[in-house]
């Protein structure tokens, strides 16, 4: 029998290993590497509430899922977009090195 | 199905998912870390079937592991050589505690909280046709907001990296 905590624990553990990855990457795309996997996590507790939680509209949980995804698209195609741009301009994509604004 | 078998499956993939994620920040090439998180999103997917979420695996299998997936290659594919790979920051101890810290207060938080949950074994006979119908009644407006996103993505994608006279990056060429 899985249980809704059982969901949770996994969709926690996966959330701090993308956050890990996210703060520890110098690289852009693995920094958006780590944001997916936090995607993936929230997704997995989203339908995990669905399948378990009293609810007069359990389907609602799916549908959120389905939107995540619709913006993570989205915000993969911007942001490997703007890494291309990026080591266009500075011939690199090394977020430690993106420092022209401060001062 | 056999509740047995799910739940094996479950931990199964929940293995498989959290592995392929901890090699991903592990491996040093950033191709095989994109092969790697190909192989966590598949995970996840394999999670959504056991929790009877048909649509949304099937979604997460195309979205993620396919487009998602081959963008991010193409994004590595396009930088040369030096750029790729899955180096770290120099402070990775506080980092690494942040996360591990986070992870637990969310673990606490859960096996905490009194969910309401439901003995409904049976609650998906299936999911496209509900979910069809939830798209279309309560949730039109972020629907259409959706759809607006997507175009607003795509054509910000194709100016940002359009070689021509108003895409950034192209200061330095002339």
């Amino acid at each position: 029998m899985i249980d809704l905590e059982h969901v949770l624990v996994v969709g926690a553990l996966l959330f701090s290993v993308g956050l890990y990855v996210a703060l520890s990457r110098r690289n852009a795309v693995g920094i958006l590497m780590g944001v997916e996997l936090m995607l993936n996590a929230v997704n997995l507790n989203l339908i995990g509430f669905a399948r378990f939680v009293e609810s007069p509209r359990p389907i609602d949980g799916h549908v959120f899922a389905v939107f995540v995804i619709t913006v993570a698209a989205a915000e993969a195609a911007v942001a490997l977009a703007l890494a291309v741009s990026v080591y266009r301009l500075r011939g690199s994509i090394d977020v430690d090195r993106l420092d022209s604004l401060k001062w | 199905m056999d509740s047995t078998a799910v739940v094996v499956a479950f931990w199964a993939l929940a293995a498989l998912t959290l592995g392929s994620a901890l090699m991903v920040a592990a491996v040093r090439d950033l191709v095989h870390a994109v092969l790697f998180l190909i192989l966590s999103f598949i995970g996840v997917a394999g999670l959504y079937l056991t929790l009877s979420a048909d649509f949304v695996a099937v979604v997460q299998v195309l979205v993620y592991a396919g487009a998602i997936a081959v963008l991010m290659l193409f994004a590595i594919l396009l930088t040369p050589r030096a750029a790729r790979d899955n180096a770290t920051i120099s402070y990775r101890a506080p980092v690494s505690i942040v996360a591990g810290l986070v992870g637990v207060v969310i673990v606490f938080a859960a096996l905490k909280t009194p969910w309401a949950t439901t003995a409904d074994d049976d609650r998906f006979p299936t999911t496209a046709r509900a979910i069809g119908n939830a798209l279309l009644d309560p949730f039109v407006l972020p629907f259409e907001v959706a759809s607006v996103l997507l175009v607003v993505a795509i054509i910000g994608a194709i100016v940002l990296v359009r070689p021509g006279e108003v895409g950034p990056g192209q200061e330095d060429r002339r």
